[in-house]
């Protein structure tokens, strides 16, 4: 009994992080068939994004406010990613709708030149960028429209910028000074400390839960539960629907693509943000961090069927449950006389690592039998 | 029996002595479709509270026309106006919110949305947008009494009967000024084909507005007011339909 609920907790936690990381991926290809590459480097800008939060809360001022620090660095990390893969879309993915083959190249180099970019560029200086151009974007829908429009738009457009850009500076500055850490660039990981209330564990029924997983499980219910609200509820949910089904149609009915574009790539690449701060509370964070994530993403979407949400959220944890099944070696205590050659296959298996190996040659063998994944989408009019 | 659209403001109330006034004007249309010719110096004229009819046989550019007048297609030259705006350079979605109401060919239901969703969306085209219009006009069920029915139903699910009410009740929602329909009967079981001619004429005659339709079935064509006959992209002849003779019937319709 413990030894199920204690595989099925961690299954569960393996689970969902790997949703929480393919949430936003189930998105922006599942819904808008893009396929984005950069999604990890998206996750470990939501990573770092935590990590210059946590720097910025162990200031004298904010000290006292140290505990919260995750609830501050979850929007934040969202907005940071977000913005970032907004202009994604708008610089590089936009021009190759229809092209997959040169958006995947594309989205790898995004990738590379992201790795790089937070190895050669001091953090501060990375912050003082994403201010300026959160601002730079966000300063224009917040201004009125008549100065926007009106003769001296130019002059307004400019002005915001020049505005943005000097916070951009300030804060890359004050960064720079107050805190040592992230004033010179550097290519090592870095650790996020928990706050106190999140370290340790909780014990029930002789079995220790530890609190990091726990909150990675409810911010990744919650973050499912939002999406999946936002999607079959809200008005931009169904504007969205319908562009991802029949682009053109919608086009026509009076559905601002363009912009409904915008979004849904700002949202799957915030959450990818989101799960940044998740995956920042497990391990160090580094410019690698992203690469690590993005191919089980894509086994997730892939094996939940493209396009299906429900999918992503079973598939993710079938891959969990296994990963813990075979990595953590729980096959031999469930049966521990097994002939000596299968045991000795089960226990070359039963390393992480080795682990993923195993569930994605497990996962390619299915593919070959339903190449449309677990759960593909079924109707009159699935070609449409 | 109620009439259509009876609320607050109507884009339609044209004072009987301005009418017929001109809705829409092409001028001088080309399109390709690469490097091939598609539409040929296209004039055509489209009044309100008139319907006219675009004949020819497969193949003519019938589609292209009404493609390039929503804006899916980008003409190479020519003027589009609508009630004087020109259109020319509009997006489909601003068309949409001009007045341009779209029933393309294959009826393009969105699939995996509900009926009720898809109606919605036909509200799109309205000022404000789907935002501020949560509330479909029951006059839509009024006209196609088996759309309230299968409300909960998906899109996709649907026969292509149904379909084609669903597309042309989404459009109304919308309440276009002109409504480009795209042989809104073909592969339709007679009895529904009654139904969506009943359903155009009746729109046509109580809203005002101006109906442009692509259309093989000879009853249908013969409900216009005036026809256009095409032939390898351009127009070849016009007329009221009354004056439609056999022998054009026989020249310009595949039957």
């Amino acid at each position: 009994m413990q030894l199920l609920f204690e595989s099925l907790f961690n299954g569960v936690a393996i689970g969902s992080v790997l949703l929480m990381a393919a949430l936003g991926l189930a998105i922006v290809f599942g819904l808008m068939g893009v396929i984005n590459l950069a999604h990890g480097e998206l996750i470990m800008l939501g990573a770092y994004t935590t990590y210059v939060v946590q720097l910025i809360f162990k200031l004298p001022a904010l000290q006292p406010l140290y505990n919260a620090y995750v609830l501050v660095a979850i929007p934040l990390a969202f907005i940071v990613s977000g913005v970032v893969g907004i202009l994604l879309e708008r610089t590089v993915i936009r021009r190759l709708y229809g092209n997959p083959l040169e958006t995947l190249l594309a989205t790898w180099g995004v990738s590379l030149i992201l790795q790089q970019f937070v190895r050669s560029v001091p953090l501060a200086q990375a912050a003082g960028v994403i201010l300026a151009l959160v601002m730079g974007f966000g300063l224009p829908l917040l201004l009125p429209d008549q100065l926007l429009t009106g003769p001296r738009a130019r002059l307004v457009r400019a002005g915001s910028w020049a505005v943005s850009a000097l916070g951009g500076v300030l804060l890359a500055g004050g960064l720079a000074s107050q805190i040592s850490q992230i004033a010179r660039a550097t290519s090592r990981n870095v650790d996020v400390t928990a706050p106190k209330w999140m370290r340790g564990g909780i014990e029930w029924m002789d079995i220790t839960f530890p609190v990091p997983r726990l909150v990675i499980i409810v911010m990744t219910i919650i973050a499912v539960v939002g999406v999946i609200w936002f999607l079959n509820r809200s008005v931009w949910g169904m504007r969205i629907r319908s562009v991802t089904q029949n682009r053109s149609m919608s086009d026509c009915l009076g559905i601002p693509t363009d912009t409904v574009d915008v979004l849904t790539f700002g949202i799957g690449s915030g959450l990818a943000g989101v799960a940044g701060v998740a995956v920042s509370l497990l391990g160090s964070v580094g410019p690698n961090v992203g690469t690590s994530y993005i191919v089980g993403c894509f086994m997730v979407v892939v094996l939940g069927g493209v396009g299906n949400l429900l999918g992503t959220v079973i598939a993710s944890f079938a891959i969990g449950l296994c990963t813990d099944l075979i990595g953590a070696g729980r096959l031999l205590t469930i049966w521990p006389d097994m002939p000596a050659p299968l045991e000795q296959v089960v226990s070359f298996f039963a390393t992480t690592s080795m682990a993923q190996v195993m569930v994605f040659t497990l996962i390619v063998v299915l593919l070959q039998f339903r190449p449309a994944g677990l759960f593909p989408q079924k109707g009159r009019m699935v070609e449409a | 029996m109620k009439r259509l659209f009876d609320d607050e403001i109507s884009p339609y109330a044209v004072p009987d002595s301005f009418k017929p006034m001109t809705l829409l004007e092409i001028r001088g249309l080309n399109t390709y479709y690469g490097e091939s010719h598609i539409l040929r110096d296209v004039d055509l004229t489209v009044s309100l509270g008139e319907m006219v009819c675009l004949i020819g046989r497969n193949g003519v550019g019938k589609t292209t026309l009404l493609k390039s007048l929503i804006g899916l297609l980008r003409p190479r030259s020519g003027e589009i106006s609508l009630e004087g705006v020109q259109l020319d350079r509009q997006p489909p979605h601003q068309r949409a919110l001009s007045g341009v109401g779209y029933v393309p060919q294959g009826r393009e239901i969105i699939p995996h949305l509900t009926v009720k969703e898809n109606l919605l969306l036909g509200m799109e085209a309205l000022p404000g947008g789907l935002g501020r219009h949560k509330h479909i006009d029951p006059v839509v069920f009024e006209l196609f009494p088996i759309l309230h029915e299968f409300l909960p139903r998906q899109g996709g699910d649907l026969s292509g009967g149904q379909q084609q009410q669903l597309a042309i009740a989404r459009a109304l929602l919308g309440k276009p000024k002109l409504l480009l329909l795209d042989e809104p009967t073909e592969g339709i079981q007679p009895n529904i084909v009654q139904d969506i001619e009943r359903a155009v004429r009746r729109i046509i005659a109580e809203t005002g507005i101006g109906v442009l339709l692509v259309e093989q079935h000879l009853h249908f064509v013969r409900q216009a007011d005036r026809y256009y006959a095409m032939q390898r992209g351009g127009i070849v002849a016009s007329g009221p339909t009354s004056d439609l003779s056999q022998d054009v019937v026989d020249q310009f319709l595949s039957v």
